[in-house]
């Protein structure tokens, strides 16, 4: 018999195309996404040494980060540069072969909500992208994580990955959360107990009751944020939740495919007595909704707390969180949810889901937002975009005041033109709050799209629980 | 790819813990379609004002610093973003070796890619050398990656682990891509075996 395997152990050995003697291997990849950003400098290497994709196929593209999301963007992009670097996803994709979703097709939108909506994403598969949040696709119990671009072009080129393997790590939330908390506070929690160096050098797998509970969406949340935990990739094993949102998709596997691959699929959990190299539990009742103050995604603290002091901390912590606390503009013993808020910013691949446009507007219904208060819904595709608008979710936006945009990453990281002025302060639903992330100066608090909206109607930072 | 063999360089200090790579290269000079020329923007949002102008307390605008090919950074340096653009950055200001107590996984393979070798300390090795680095020109410092050992300025030194394969590419300056398609038949094979094992893929 052979020895009790984790369901990364699995993944990983059914990819490894070559090992050498050092460990040093070649993982072969299943599928390959990407955008316009981390892509040129690679398809201008393959051009230079004259080679092809070797699977255009597995590879699929869509412009993301710089596309405006104002509806005028039919008419073209007007800053230059963006419209160079989307220009040119655009060329490399048709001559290179690849599937692609242009900046005018309906299924546009951001790459990692793309691949699981169009079924491009799969259990047991590795999907790599030169963005770090490719670990949203680790859900679906796919091996998923960021590359950089000599990464980018290495695939273009091989369809494989030069690597060694990571270490296992499990991070267990028990039992059931309680009413208001979301998987943006699972993840959230994880990372303000591990710190975002926590998981540097694992692979994680979530699981227990309180993930199993979770729609798809919902782990797709908690594994987008794997990397701010340091973690490679995150994964979830694949059951029932997963193989009804897979199937039917357009890229799925249909009839005797789709009843082989559901075979393998169900062999993809982590056995019994496998070993894992660190073990996280939280149980899901300990769990508040909960925001950062600082500008490290650690940064966490349950709404219902106060800013802390430098001196709270511990090693370098102590001058980060001073330098934090500064350009936060924030005094340590205030009450979170007495912070005002200048913006709201709802979307990202963490946050653009239907789902969580469900549970923005449900908080927002027959409300306004606040005075002074500007707010932004992005979703994360043109389809969900669309089907928000069927269930008359915009409606429910563009009543509060919010405006609604078309599909792209949008301020998340502020590449296109929206952006935070300097000083002001956001409530977000995205997944860094770095110095300038969303803008120059610009401060970002981070939480689940319901702890968002109740933000925006209130005018500064709430718990949701008070307006449920 | 440069080759990385052995550097005598001045190393800066820059004594901050999640140093993260929207630190390093900001997202609006992300839109180049080049690798080249981000040396400028190194650090932006730090190194200069709203208006441009050198914020003169930061490390790389002190005189000491400004030809600085080393730098010592606090914990889990580079984390964020997998923008390669953030070594590219590093690179292009002259900068070829990074050392820390921790780095971000995906920052630390892309330094590999681009001749520039980061290295992992125990946290008291880089205390000794960021103090070293603090007194600014003198703060010589020899990296020798065949020995994987670091002088610093009082003769002192330290050694430091490396990945074997990593070491090679980097000492022999080797494009990965080219080294891969060495081994293309086992892809090759691998694919045969999948396509009929997991046809749906």
């Amino acid at each position: 018999m052979t020895a009790p395997k984790t369901l990364y152990d699995k993944i990983w050995d059914a990819h490894v195309a070559h090992e050498a003697e050092d460990g040093t291997c070649l993982l072969y990849i299943d599928r390959h996404l990407v955008h316009e950003v981390t892509s040129p400098q690679a398809f201008e290497g393959l051009r230079m040494a004259n080679r092809p994709v070797r699977a255009p196929e597995k590879t699929i593209a869509v412009p993301d980060h710089n596309v405006p999301t104002t509806l005028d963007r039919v008419n073209g992009i007007t800053n230059e540069e963006s419209r160079i670097q989307v220009d040119a996803l655009d060329k490399n994709a048709r001559d290179f072969g690849i599937n692609y979703y242009p900046v005018d097709d309906i299924r546009q939108g951001i790459v990692h909500i793309v691949g699981p909506e169009q079924g491009w994403t799969l259990p047991g598969m590795t999907v790599v992208c030169g963005d770090s949040h490719t670990a949203t696709h680790g859900a679906f119990g796919a091996l998923a994580h960021g590359i950089g671009t000599s990464e980018v072009e290495h695939v273009l080129a091989t369809q494989t990955l030069i690597q060694k393997k990571s270490k296992n790590m499990k991070v267990e939330i028990t039992g059931k959360l309680r009413p208001g908390v979301t998987a943006k506070d699972i993840t959230l929690a994880v990372i303000g107990a591990t710190g975002t160096a926590g998981g540097t050098g694992y692979v994680i797998e979530y699981c227990g009751e309180a993930i199993r509970d979770l729609s798809m969406e919902g782990r797709m949340t908690v594994c987008n944020m794997a990397i701010e935990g340091g973690a490679r990739a995150g994964l979830i094993a694949p059951d029932q939740t997963t193989y009804d949102y897979v199937m039917g998709r357009p890229h799925a596997p249909k009839g005797a495919q789709w009843e082989a691959a559901l075979t393998w699929w169900k062999t993809l959990f982590t056995d019994e007595g496998a070993h894992f190299d660190k073990v996280l539990t939280l149980k899901g009742e300990d769990i508040a909704p909960v925001v950062t103050w600082g500008t490290s995604p650690e940064d966490v603290l349950p709404i219902t707390g106060t800013v802390p002091a430098p001196e709270d901390f511990e090693g370098g912590k102590v001058d980060a969180a001073r330098r934090s606390l500064e350009y936060m503009g924030l005094t340590p013993g205030t009450p979170l949810s007495e912070i005002p808020i200048d913006a709201v910013f709802i979307g990202s691949c963490t946050n653009g889901r239907i789902e969580d446009l469900r549970a923005a507007a449900e908080i927002v219904k027959g409300k306004k937002i606040a005075e002074g208060v500007r707010g932004m819904v992005v979703p994360g595709s043109g389809l969900v975009r669309a089907q928000a608008e069927e269930e008359g979710l915009s409606e429910i936006f563009e009543a509060a005041g919010f405006e609604w945009r078309l599909a792209g990453c949008s301020m998340c990281l502020a590449m296109n033109p929206d952006q935070l002025a300097p000083g002001e302060r956001c409530a977000s639903t995205s997944n860094r709050n770095f110095e300038g992330r969303q803008g120059f100066k610009g401060r970002t608090h981070l939480m689940s799209p319901g702890m968002a909206a109740a933000a925006a109607i209130s005018g500064k930072l709430t718990d949701v629980r008070e307006v449920m | 790819m440069d080759k990385f063999t052995t550097l005598t360089g001045i190393a800066a200090p820059l004594p901050l813990i999640n140093v993260d790579t929207d630190m390093i290269i900001p997202k609006q000079f992300l839109k180049t379609i080049k690798r080249s020329g981000l040396g400028v923007n190194l650090f932006d949002e730090m190194r200069f004002d709203s208006e441009g102008n050198e914020n003169p307390d930061f490390v790389l605008n002190k005189p000491a610093y400004r030809n600085a090919e080393i730098l010592i950074g606090g914990d889990n340096f580079g984390c964020g973003s997998s923008r390669e653009h953030a070594p590219w950055a590093i690179k292009d200001f002259g900068i070829s070796c990074v050392i820390a107590p921790s780095f971000a996984d995906i920052f630390y393979n892309n330094c590999f890619k681009n001749g520039i070798l980061p290295i992992a300390l125990p946290q008291e090795d880089v205390d000794k050398l960021m103090d070293d680095a603090e007194r600014g020109s003198n703060a010589v410092v020899t990296v020798d990656l065949e020995s994987q050992t670091i002088t610093g300025p009082d003769g002192g030194s330290i050694s430091f682990e490396v990945d074997s394969f990593k070491k090679h590419c980097l000492l022999n300056g080797l494009d990965d891509i080219g080294l891969t398609m060495e081994k293309v038949a086992s892809i090759d094979t691998f694919e045969a075996q999948a396509a009929q094992s997991r046809p749906w893929v």
